[in-house]
């Protein structure tokens, strides 16, 4: 069984990757949705190709799914249309497949439950560090207030921090929003960033 | 409230979906209505047919081709309703453009001469040039197809199509990787503000009244909802005529600028909405008002002919076999019928027919209508010829022998 990721996160794909071969699955080729990809494929000729359903190149891949010479057998996507549940979840985890006419349905709906939980797992992992990254640019914005703050009030640091707070609770928004707020009001009147 | 998902690809004639969230005349007929924005035409087409979403910003075209089974999963879709007329642009990079005629106006005016330019351009190009179309069944591919023909250019042997997202064109064509593109707005203007293109054809030159995007549904899910369809409906006509509206184009190349949504500066999507467009970086504007229509002329009509026009295309370029059946099933899509269900008392002007000779009208006329005055603008296809569309055979084999 040859299967294709096309995707242009390394990240998410060699999470994929590593769960099919995982499961057993050793024929696996990489290919990031870049330049000739598509003929890439075509010599590769996979049985399956797994896509990010996001990907912009998905309709450059059906074109040559339409035309190609070089594939000895069709490749239509999904498995079988009877599974609706399957086909719902591949979307809702943003898993499109392609697959190669005459394959059986039991040989490939593993491959596909496996890329579900994957991509899944990839997109709660993403958002807990895209937290991570919010949470610690929040940090970076509020001390370079709080040293503004400081320098221009003669504050101290529990002081300029307890002000920054008092301020985002009389306006009820975030300390980081107010924080923001005062280092563009900073730079605009020419102090230091 | 009731709540509906449409899928969208980020593009300047998602305006009317747009609209009626953002200016509230979805709310007005008890609609919520959430967009879900697709980067390709492929995920766009599978929200749609695996019910994630209920109706969806359709390449006319690709409605039909779903609907005849040439794309993926076969599924019966419904139009009842064009988001669109015209907007399209064919974008080559200057070192192609170079060898056109280099008087810019007069280049977009005249798509006759345009097209001997151009087919003469190909032979001195040092490729075979590599034009980016948006999808196989998409009124662009058709369009490109069908003007360059006439000047004897075959463009499945002169012409290397290739597909690509409207959002990588322009990067595809800075890289070398395409030498033009014809996509939707904004993206020639985009990539004429960046220097590395120019306009050299406008839809709205090659057929004056040209199907572009259509609100597309799953046809079982329209018939079984007809109240909530009739709500839309209206709702989109109204967010449609707002569009249309010049004194309205300013706030609406802002909604639309919106990262959510095209995610492009507002003056990159304002020449489309003003038909003011700049063919090169640094030449003066050249103004075409019928560039892009939202509402006046019963735009949003879906006239049968113009499904049967694509079908047309469709076998003419071997897309698909000719059968009366396929020929019954493309026109099917088209649903006039819906339209003046949802829309005959909303004050909108009805033609009193569903199909008509395309190509016909060389200036604006007055035609039957069941409501209000209605006058058709000109639609004449730059070559002349009209398509009938009971003798779509008879039209098929004209345009062979040219």
């Amino acid at each position: 069984m040859r299967i294709v990721i096309v995707d242009d996160s390394g990240l998410r794909a060699t999470v994929l990757e590593e769960g099919l071969r995982e499961a057993g699955y050793e024929d696996i080729h990489l290919v990031p949705p870049q330049g000739p990809f598509v003929a890439r494929i075509e010599r590769i000729a996979p049985d399956v190709v797994l896509m990010d359903l996001g990907s912009p190149s998905r309709d450059t891949l059906e074109e040559m799914l339409a035309i190609s010479r070089a594939l000895a057998k069709p490749i239509a996507m999904f498995v079988d249309q009877s599974d609706e549940d399957m086909i719902g979840a591949a979307i809702d985890a943003g898993v499109s497949a392609y697959v190669v006419d005459g394959l059986r349905k039991d040989r490939v709906k593993p491959i596909l439950d496996l890329a579900i939980r994957r991509f899944n797992a990839f997109a709660r992992m993403q958002a807990e560090l895209d937290e991570a990254k919010t949470a610690l640019a929040e940090r970076r914005t509020i001390d370079r207030a709080k040293a503004i703050l400081m320098e221009s009030r003669q504050l101290s640091e529990a002081d300029a921090y307890a002000l920054l707070r008092t301020t985002a609770m009389n306006q009820g928004r975030r300390i980081a929003e107010v924080a923001e707020a005062l280092i563009t009001a900073s730079s605009l009147l020419g102090g230091k960033m | 409230m009731t709540s509906i998902s449409i899928a969208f690809v980020p593009l300047t004639d998602s305006a009317v979906l747009v609209a009626a969230r953002e200016k509230g005349f979805a709310a007005e007929q008890g609609i919520e209505l959430n967009l879900v924005r697709s980067t390709s035409w492929a995920t766009l087409r599978d929200r749609l047919v695996y019910g994630q979403v209920q109706a969806a910003h359709m390449l006319a075209p690709l409605a039909i081709g779903v609907t005849l089974g040439l794309s993926q999963h076969r599924t019966a879709l419904a139009a009842p309703f064009k988001l669109n007329v015209n907007g399209n642009a064919l974008t080559m990079s200057t070192a192609f453009a170079a060898a056109l005629d280099p008087d810019l106006p007069r280049r977009i005016d005249d798509p006759i001469a345009a097209a001997h330019d151009f087919a003469g351009a190909i032979g001195l190009h040092f490729r075979k040039p590599i034009i980016g179309v948006v999808h196989r069944f998409s009124s662009h591919a058709l369009m490109l197809r069908y003007w360059l023909a006439y000047a004897g250019v075959d463009p499945d042997r002169d012409l290397t199509l290739r597909v690509l997202p409207p959002s990588l064109m322009v990067e595809a064509l800075r890289n070398g990787e395409i030498d033009g593109f014809i996509a939707g707005a904004p993206w020639a203007s985009v990539a004429t503000a960046e220097g590395i293109g120019e306009m050299v054809a406008g839809g709205a030159r090659i057929w004056q009244r040209g199907v572009e995007k259509v609100l597309a549904f799953r046809t079982q899910w329209m018939e079984s909802e007809p109240d909530l369809v009739d709500r839309l409906l209206r709702a989109l006509s109204r967010a449609a005529a707002w569009c249309d509206e010049p004194a309205n184009h300013a706030e609406l190349a802002e909604l639309l600028a919106d990262r959510r949504y095209v995610a492009q500066p507002a003056e990159r999507i304002m020449p489309a909405l003003s038909g003011t467009v700049v063919p090169r970086l640094g030449e003066p504007a050249i103004t075409v008002p019928d560039w892009l229509l939202f509402h006046r002329e019963a735009a949003g009509f879906p006239w049968r002919s113009q499904a049967l026009w694509i079908y047309s295309q469709f076998v003419r370029w071997k897309m698909i076999d000719p059968s009366a059946k396929a020929e019954r099933l493309a026109a099917d899509v088209f649903r006039s019928d819906i339209y003046r269900r949802a829309l005959g008392n909303a004050g909108v002007p009805m033609p009193g027919a569903s199909m008509k000779l395309e190509g016909a009208l060389g200036a604006p006329l007055a035609v039957g209508a069941h409501q209000g005055a209605l006058t058709l603008g000109p639609d004449r296809f730059f070559d002349g010829r009209v398509f009938d569309p009971h003798h779509v055979a008879t039209y098929l084999a004209e345009l062979e022998t040219r």
